[in-house]
């Protein structure tokens, strides 16, 4: 009982800085007890990040870490784990990082099917740079630059990975706590590139500019426990009745030849060739 | 961390939750769900309000986004 985080964090770097109420620690939180309880070795697990507010998690976490350039965490990643594949490698991304600037690198991560686990914390908002309208955003919702209501339907982010051919897709809330990380201890278990979706709140960015639905950040955790509906319990319903829900759970998993043991073997026969 | 005074442990014979009062930030997600409604807002920090009512679900610990709260066994002191 009473699980100790200080190992795995950098003490001096905090208190974060993501706001009151923000899913991003929750988030780390999970991700830190999934590290433990999958029992990885902290010298060995990289944790990789691009730009946004949850892409400074980074920062606050005492393994081995890199803070890259906007979108390209998965690139990044990628290079990081074709250098040495023993390496446990955590990509941490948000909705803007991953389907907007980076969505080429995430599409072709996803195709090429390489042992990345990739936590994606999808806030439905740029945050960090003061609440410009997300790929993600739901449709009519108000933002800075959507001040008449968004026109844009949303992407889905776990949809998207499951055609671009991910062979485990996982999503969640920043509610469901344990879920999330029972999730990315499933998702390190895959061999391949393993996506765990993570929707969660941005209050001071989005929810403060639709009021008529978020009094506090606290609705937007009670709207998460409303919308959330598991995998498993969707199975039979109509699709009338699944209208406006959050499916949540293992959405796909269909185990691929992975990447760096598919390279291995190219280099192996290339090596040969050479020899000869 | 040399002083420590911001660190407020509140304690019983089965129960012991610590509260680090610089890293809390008020988001009240440790209050709002609370099974048991051991925890209360004081000003713009969360405080323990009944020790006895923990039944150490440890929900709080979960979902605070910041660190701030612990809970574990009392030592029953």
């Amino acid at each position: 009982m009473g699980f100790d985080y200080m190992k795995y964090l950098r003490e001096e770097k905090m208190p974060h800085i993501w706001c009151p109420g923000c899913g991003h620690g929750i988030v780390m939180k999970a991700l830190i007890r999934a590290i433990d309880k999958a029992g990885l070795d902290q010298d060995r697990v990289v944790v990789v990040s691009g730009i946004g507010c949850v892409s400074r998690m980074p920062g606050y976490l005492d393994f081995n870490t890199l803070h890259t350039t906007h979108g390209r965490a998965l690139a990044f990643a990628t290079g990081v784990k074709m250098a040495d594949p023993t390496l446990h490698v955590i990509a941490v991304m948000g909705d803007g990082d991953a389907v907007a600037i980076g969505g080429n690198h995430f599409i072709h991560t996803c195709r090429r099917n390489i042992g990345i686990t990739t936590v994606v914390a999808n806030n439905s908002i740029y945050g960090m740079t003061g609440g410009q309208r997300s790929p993600t955003t739901p449709l009519g919702d108000n933002t800075s630059t959507t001040v008449y209501g968004n026109a844009d339907p949303p992407f889905d982010i776990s949809a998207l990975a499951v055609a671009a051919g991910a062979s485990y897709v996982a999503r969640t809330t920043t509610y469901h706590a344990q879920q999330i990380e029972r999730l990315i201890v499933s998702g390190f278990e895959n061999r391949g590139f393993s996506l765990i979706e993570v929707i969660g709140p941005c209050f001071v960015a989005h929810g403060r500019r639709n009021r008529a639905r978020y009094k506090s950040n606290l609705d937007m955790y009670r709207e998460e426990k409303e919308t959330a509906i598991n995998v498993t319990a969707t199975k039979g319903k109509p699709q009338s009745e699944l209208m406006g829900k959050v499916t949540i759970g293992v959405l796909h998993h269909a185990p691929m030849p992975e990447f760096t043991d598919e390279y291995q073997k190219v280099i192996e026969k290339a090596t040969h060739v050479r020899t000869i | 961390m040399k002083n420590r005074k911001h660190i407020v442990i509140c304690e019983d014979a089965k129960t012991r939750i610590t509260i680090n009062r610089k890293w809390c930030k008020g988001c009240e997600i440790c209050v709002e769900f609370c099974p048991q409604k051991t925890l209360l807002m004081e000003g713009d920090k969360a405080v323990v309000r009944d020790i006895a009512s923990c039944n150490r679900c440890m929900l709080c610990e979960l979902r605070c986004p910041d660190f701030a709260i612990e809970v574990s066994e009392g030592t029953g002191r």
